[in-house]
């Protein structure tokens, strides 16, 4: 695993606690997983995806990662119905590895609260998180 | 993996290590008021040759198809068992019932599974099939858990009853502290399920029909896929007698998502109703929902194939109370005993053994009711169906077993309380047509 300094934190993105990123654009938010879950969960095999249309409240598991280490759930930072699911992390699901502020977005909902991204970290906040 | 009992040198050499000076040491943390100080209460110790005596006379008091004529299946089936089976499974190399862990240490018996899951994958049209369960009850108890986990919605699981009811009874063990619901796809008058009462169904996460059915006719595959792909189901089939897919057009063909599936007539004794062979398999998108153990093939640092356990991830000593199921034994030996069977007949054996017990269910059908049986319906079968019978069989039937060595059908009643009089016949292979005329001379 890498140090912190090693790691890349996008700037126009928000942070939750559980290492989830989310980011506004024209209404629709994006959803991905942070660098630092990445590298923490090592090569990343299989991605379980939500079907678009379900529908989920700020804190909801809405899928998985599993790593050849480990299964590990991820929570949605802010309510919301999926509109669209990264279809091609079912091939490249290491793509979230790889690209995890770009391609290996994970997906996008239509929040139903959009006040609630205020309450998550910006970068600095997350980083001091994670320094502890 | 061989099975070496410790020896005192070796409990020595632990005691040693862990810093004990005897076993009871070991014990320290249970509570004291909590170990049993007295006696066990059993019967003083028997010589060897008592004991076996004792061991003789049990046995004799059961009987076994061995010296019957079995005309019953109903989920456990008298099949001819090659001599080169048992012969081979005895090696005392395979005798656990557990997957090994240790591929360095369990290459053979690594195989041995992949080996299994590949035929059975094979034999059922699926692309994946785990390392066995239990028996077709459990098995298809975790298909309907996976079909319920699946949806996030509906909470009811539509159960045909056609499908075994020991099985119906060991799902409902299993839903009925989850608060899942199962309702049950009443039969048609041909002896199916009716596929309409399905049709009117909501609410629903999945579908389970048992093909051939408990009466041992073929079920309609096709319409209930349609229905289940209309209403976005899981697709669930099940069978108790995995030699009709010697001949059936096979689950996978029909679009199943999931198959649980009794292994028992592959090489396995009936043994007094135990242990058999949960089969269980399904389609690729299913591979992460499914519970138990996966045998995979890889290469080794030298670049030659070896065999692993795989997709562990999903178990529950990594995902604890999210895994897949908590249950992650197999049964090994059964599953390796299934494999050395299918391997034995092959792909034209197990086709020539399916059609001698059709062919043989045919002509017990046509002998019994020209004895005065009746038939229920004309429903396409296997080797198992439905007949109605003359009066004063059941006492007939009592009498055959007692004096006769023949097992002829079992009472439906009990199961279906509206089929009085009605019963479960079954040929396989190892009946001959001598066996069917003297029965039919019997009961007539």
């Amino acid at each position: 695993m890498k140090e912190i300094s090693d790691l890349t934190f996008s700037e126009d993105v928000k942070y939750t606690k559980d290492h989830e990123w989310a980011k506004l654009s024209n209404d629709i938010v994006t959803i991905g997983l942070s660098d630092y879950a990445q590298d923490q969960l090592g090569e990343i095999v299989f991605v379980e995806l939500p079907e678009v249309g379900d529908s989920f409240s700020k804190g909801d598991e809405f899928g998985s990662v599993e790593s050849v280490k480990a299964v590990s759930e991820i929570y949605i930072p802010i309510s919301g119905e999926v509109v669209e699911i990264n279809e091609d992390l079912e091939d490249a699901p290491e793509q979230v590895n790889e690209d995890c502020y770009k391609g290996g977005w994970i997906i996008k909902i239509k929040p139903s609260d959009l006040s609630e991204m205020d309450a998550l970290m910006d970068k600095a906040a997350y980083l001091d998180m994670l320094k502890g | 993996m061989r099975y070496l009992p410790h020896t005192q040198e070796d409990i020595d050499q632990m005691l040693a290590k862990s810093g004990q000076s005897s076993l009871d040491g070991l014990f320290t943390t249970i509570p004291d008021e909590l170990k049993i100080k007295k006696n066990l209460d059993l019967p003083e110790a028997l010589s060897e040759w008592d004991l076996d005596t004792h061991m003789e006379s049990l046995a004799s008091s059961n009987i076994a198809c061995r010296d019957y004529k079995c005309f019953i299946g109903a989920g456990s089936y008298d099949h001819y068992i090659p001599a080169i089976v048992p012969y081979l499974v005895s090696r005392s190399e395979f005798a656990t019932a557990y997957t090994p862990y240790q591929p360095e240490v369990s290459q053979g018996t690594l195989q041995g599974i992949y080996e299994f899951q590949t035929m059975v994958a094979d034999l059922l049209g699926m692309d994946i099939s785990t390392a066995s369960h239990y028996d077709c009850g459990t098995a298809l108890a975790e298909c309907v858990l996976i079909a319920l986990r699946k949806s996030k919605k509906a909470n009811k699981i539509a159960v045909s009853s056609l499908v075994h009811p020991s099985h119906r009874q060991v799902v409902e063990t299993y839903l009925r502290p989850s608060g899942f619901e199962i309702v049950e796809i009443p039969r048609t008058q041909d002896g199916l399920t009716d596929a309409a009462a399905l049709e009117a169904m909501e609410g629903l996460a999945g579908v389970a029909i048992q093909s051939p059915n408990f009466f041992g006719n073929i079920e309609d595959l096709s319409a209930f896929k349609t229905i289940a792909d209309k209403k976005n189901l899981v697709f669930i089939t099940s069978f108790t007698e995995s030699l009709a897919y010697g001949l059936l057009k096979n689950p996978g063909s029909f679009g199943a998502d999931l198959v649980a599936g009794e292994g028992q007539s592959l090489g396995i004794a009936k043994a007094f109703g135990g242990p058999g062979l949960g089969l269980l398999a399904g389609s690729k998108k299913m591979m992460r929902n499914l519970p138990g153990r996966f045998v995979g093939r890889t290469k080794d640092a030298n670049g030659d194939d070896g065999y692993v356990l795989t997709l562990a991830t999903r178990e529950q000593h990594i995902r604890r109370e999210k895994a897949s199921s908590n249950i992650c034994s197999n049964n090994g030996l059964n599953a390796m005993t299934a494999a050395m069977y299918l391997a034995t007949v092959g792909k034209i054996g197990i086709r020539e053994i399916a059609q001698q017990n059709h062919d043989k269910a045919v002509y017990l059908k046509s002998a019994l009711e020209k004895a005065g049986f009746e038939s229920i319906s004309d429903s396409p079968f296997f080797n198992e169906f439905v007949l109605k019978a003359p009066k004063g069989f059941n006492s007939k039937r009592a009498d055959l077993i007692q004096n006769q060595c023949i097992f002829a059908g079992i009472d439906l009643e009990p199961y279906y309380s509206d089929l009085k009089d009605h019963y479960l016949f079954c040929a396989t292979e190892k009946v001959s047509k001598k066996d069917i005329d003297q029965l039919a001379k019997e009961v007539q």
